[in-house]
């Protein structure tokens, strides 16, 4: 394991795999858990970050010459800002609708 | 080696502050520690090499994005409330499946990764060649896209206000609480 | 000769303007609308026949125009249905008979409808009944015509049904329909028979008389008769149906619910003669190659008429009377039909049978439109609410004697001249039948003259307000009327519609004549004797009471009628249908409902519309896709 994290060339590429890996699934663990829609937003942030991590990390290591991967994680941040900016306004309108921001209220979806 | 220890110093901080992240029970907290992941994932950009995306990581998520959830949590949080989690067998099973998936894309990463470890140097990317590429047409340029985005953030800024202005209508029916 | 077309398309396009927009005409504009399109149409059809008569003649003989075939529906290599207009002698004579009558009813519907309400639907419907019968005779092609043929059966029920506030005016209208629709299924199948063997529908190939196109049917044999045996009898039976020939003839009585122009229309003159005219019009394929069958249509007819009038005594109804003498005279038609041979003097039964229709619509039309002035002035059809209307009525009462006269055969009424050629040719064919048919003769001349007699002579009735003659648009048809029904016979028949089409010149066969007559003056004496001047109400014999009394219930056909649907249709094998209905075929759909039922309640929770745990299914089954392709 030990020369798989640290080796002469610097850090591998599964070093980072592993830590936004870990952000993934941290970020869906909330999503599941958490009945706050603001923490939910959260949790999509660090979803949204770790995929980030992924495509510049690849963009690095794989095909260091190009720069798509770096694009497409501008491009994400863009849109994570747009999706932020929809999601705060619609939960600040739940809240003004039923008095909290919990997901529970949204069950209205139901058929 | 330099690089190596910041690079596990930024890795312990993002590890740490996600979980920490999604299990506190303080929504403010939780925020910050957001921020603490969105700053050093911010470090990881910049330890790749990618300044200009170390500068809009910071700017928009760590800037932009989080005073937009700071603001937010204050307008619909009531002070001193904690926020529940769901009941106990609901994160049982949630737990389960994330460390589930965790285990198995780590399985895949490990077998598939292992043979790219060559890091082939840091040449970073002007903001010339940055510039030309997001407003250029050719191959491998991306002026549609940026068009596109701006539309997008134009929709989303005029969708924002839409939804969450007050209606006179709102105003005098009584809410569903009141029910 | 295309303007032809215009008489079949101005009714339409009078039923359609009347239909869509009559509730916005008055009685007044929708009436003129209805009568000025007929008066087109008749005044086209006496131009077209006039034409038609003196110009198509080649050889001394008729020839078939086909002004207008359209192929409308391709049904295979050589099946196709054509729609389109078809002139000989036969649909011309009916074009002249149909439009006269229609335009006389229309016209004396201006006076008998009205005020009433629905006075436009009224003109409607009679418009959409000229248009299908006018379309009925003028088919080229039997397919088409069996459109018009439902065409007439919908717009009779409408019609029957007019006053459809009242029970049995909808009941009468239901019977008519089901039952010639019951008989129309028959002639469907016989249409669909013929035309698999023959490979046309089309009369001209039909009725050419040649034998290749019957080889295939001829020679196919079913349960013991010719699969063209089993078609043409299929196709009487629906003409039968039509025509109220026994046992189908119970729609006829009760179709009397409608208004009495109606009637006059429907039931004299047009629809019920349908199916002569179907007959007359396969009358080839008849005599040529199913003479049993023609042999079987002549005794039905026989039967039918003689049973129809012994009824017609002992009803009281006046329409009704006159409903079971329209069912005798339609027997005559057909026996006339049934007797005949195909060419030179030996076709005189198919002549006869024509030119009984023509002079029976005219003077049955008369009839019918008198009983209706009656009814109109004394507001009952029962014969005992009337009497001496002769002083009252002058108009009604002489164009009535003269129908009755016509119908009896007294000369020189028309009807003289049609039915002694019809006794003529039914002794040349069987003298049995002709001493049959000659007392069935003088049967009519005698519930005719106590109908007559019931009516116009005898005491006077006390009614609740002053009788009075019918206003001028009822005089006129009944005026009108009367002509044809006094010079009818004079007309040349014999040189314009025959069997093979060549002229005939009518010879009298006195012997039959003055034996007809004789019976028939005896009948109207005896009637006279007994209803002229009536001082003690008629007794019937003894010995003949119990046969008074079924003839009077129309010999328990209907009953038998009723035991057959009610007992054994719908108790016996409905029920067990119903049975089936209920437990098998609706109990597999309930077992669907209950399982859809069942298994909804518990993947119910499935649609929690809690996002969260959407995401957790689809993460999960991610995962699992995964853990299958990468392991599996």
């Amino acid at each position: 394991m030990g020369e798989l994290l640290i080796n002469n060339t610097g850090v591998p590429v599964l070093a980072y795999q592993l830590v936004s890996l870990i952000m993934f699934f941290a970020g869906i663990y909330g999503f599941f858990t958490r009945r706050n829609l603001m923490m939910i937003l959260i949790s999509v942030e660090l979803i949204l970050n770790a995929a980030d991590i992924n495509f510049a990390v690849f963009n690095r290591y794989l095909y260091p010459g190009e720069m798509e991967g770096m694009f497409f994680a501008l491009f994400t941040i863009a849109i994570a800002a747009c999706e932020t900016a929809v999601a705060i306004a619609i939960i600040i309108n739940v809240y003004r609708n039923f008095g909290n921001a919990e997901v529970d209220n949204l069950k209205k979806m139901k058929g | 080696m330099t690089e190596q220890i910041i690079f596990y110093l930024l890795a312990i901080v993002v590890t740490v502050f996600s979980i920490l992240a999604v299990t506190s029970k303080r929504i403010v907290r939780s925020a910050t520690y957001l921020l603490f992941v969105l700053l050093a994932t911010a470090g990881l950009y910049m330890l790749l090499g990618y300044y200009f995306l170390f500068a809009v990581q910071v700017s928009v998520y760590a800037g932009g994005i989080m005073v937009l959830f700071i603001m937010a949590i204050f307008l619909t949080h009531k002070p001193g409330n904690n926020v529940s989690i769901k009941q106990g067998w609901r994160v049982r099973l949630s737990l389960l499946l994330s460390v589930a998936g965790l285990l198995l894309c780590g399985e895949i990463i490990l077998n598939n990764t292992i043979g790219i470890v060559r890091f082939a140097g840091k040449e970073e990317p002007t903001m010339q060649q940055i510039g030309t590429a997001m407003l250029g047409t050719g191959k491998q340029q991306y002026l549609l896209s940026f068009e596109m985005m701006s539309i997008l953030l134009l929709a989303c800024i005029v969708g924002a206000i839409l939804i969450a202005r007050k209606t006179k209508t709102e105003k005098n029916e009584p809410n569903e609480t009141e029910l | 000769m295309e303007y032809t077309l215009m008489i079949l398309l101005l009714p339409l396009v009078s039923f359609v303007l009347l239909g869509l927009s009559g509730n916005k005409l008055s009685h007044k504009t929708s009436g003129m609308i209805g009568t000025g399109s007929l008066l087109m149409v008749a005044l086209l059809s006496f131009y077209a026949a006039g034409e038609y008569f003196t110009t198509q003649k080649v050889d001394a003989i008729f020839q078939t125009l086909v002004p207008l075939n359209v192929p409308w529906l391709n049904m295979g290599a050589n099946l196709h249905i054509d729609m389109g207009i078809l002139l000989d002698p036969l649909s011309v004579m009916m074009l002249v008979v149909i439009s006269t009558v229609s335009l006389m009813v229309h016209i004396y519907s201006l006076g008998y409808m009205k005020g009433e309400k629905g006075f436009q639907r009224y003109y409607a419907f009679l418009s959409l009944f000229t248009f299908s019968m006018l379309g009925l005779v003028l088919s080229t092609n039997i397919f088409q015509m069996y459109i018009f043929w439902e065409l007439v059966g919908v717009s009779s029920y409408l019609l029957i049904g007019f006053y459809y506030t009242k029970p049995s005016a909808v009941a009468a209208a239901k019977k008519a329909f089901i039952v010639t629709r019951f008989a129309d299924m028959f002639f469907l199948i016989g249409i669909l028979v013929l035309s698999y063997y023959t490979q046309t529908f089309d009369f001209g190939t039909l009725t050419s008389g040649n034998g290749a196109v019957f080889q295939q049917a001829i020679s196919t044999q079913f349960l013991g008769a010719s699969a063209l045996v089993w078609a043409m009898a299929l196709i009487f039976i629906g003409g039968a149906g039509k025509s109220a020939m026994f046992p189908l003839h119970i729609w006829l009585p009760d179709a009397m619910e409608g208004p009495t122009p109606v009637s006059a229309l429907i039931h004299a003159a047009t629809m019920v003669v349908a199916g002569v005219y179907l007959v007359a019009r396969l009358f080839p394929v008849y005599v040529l190659f199913t003479p049993q069958v023609l042999e079987g249509i002549a005794y039905v007819g026989a039967f039918t008429s003689m049973f129809a009038a012994v009824i017609a005594i002992v009803q009281t109804d006046i329409k009704r009377v006159l409903a079971f003498s329209t069912i005798s005279q339609i027997g005559f038609m057909m026996v006339a039909l049934g007797v005949s041979k195909f060419d030179g003097h030996e076709g005189l039964g198919y002549m006869a049978s024509l030119f009984h229709l023509f002079t029976h619509a005219m003077f049955k039309a008369l009839l019918f439109l008198g009983a209706g002035s009656v009814i109109h002035a004394v507001h009952s059809n029962e014969m005992e609410n009337m009497g001496g209307l002769r002083k009252k009525m002058p108009i009604t009462h002489l164009t009535f004697l003269t129908a009755c006269l016509a119908i009896a055969g007294i000369p020189p009424f028309s009807g003289f001249f049609s039915k002694d050629e019809i006794l003529s040719a039914t002794y040349q064919y069987n003298t049995g039948l002709g001493i049959w048919m000659t007392l069935v003769a003088g049967l009519t001349a005698f519930y005719m003259f106590r109908l007559y007699y019931s009516i116009f002579w005898g005491k006077e009735k006390q009614h609740a307000h002053p009788l009075h003659e019918s206003p001028k648009s009822m005089t006129f048809p009944l005026i009108f009327l009367a002509i044809p029904t006094l010079l009818g016979g004079f007309i040349p028949f014999g040189q314009l519609v025959t069997a093979d089409r060549a002229p005939y010149t009518i010879h009298m066969d006195w012997l039959v004549a003055v034996i007809s007559v004789v019976v028939a003056l005896e009948a109207i004496f005896i009637a006279s004797k007994l209803y002229q001047h009536p001082k003690k109400p008629a007794t019937v014999p003894s010995g003949l009471k119990g046969f008074h009394k079924a003839a009077s219930h129309r010999f328990y056909v209907d009953e038998v009628y009723l035991f057959v649907t009610k007992k054994i249709l719908f108790n016996g094998i409905s029920r067990a249908f119903a049975w089936f209905d209920r437990h098998v075929v609706d109990g597999f759909i309930n077992g669907l409902a209950t399982a859809t039922d069942w298994f909804s309640i518990r993947i119910r929770g499935f649609q929690s519309g809690e996002i969260a745990w959407y995401a957790w299914v689809f993460l999960f089954g991610t995962l699992l896709i995964t853990v299958l392709i990468l392991f599996i």
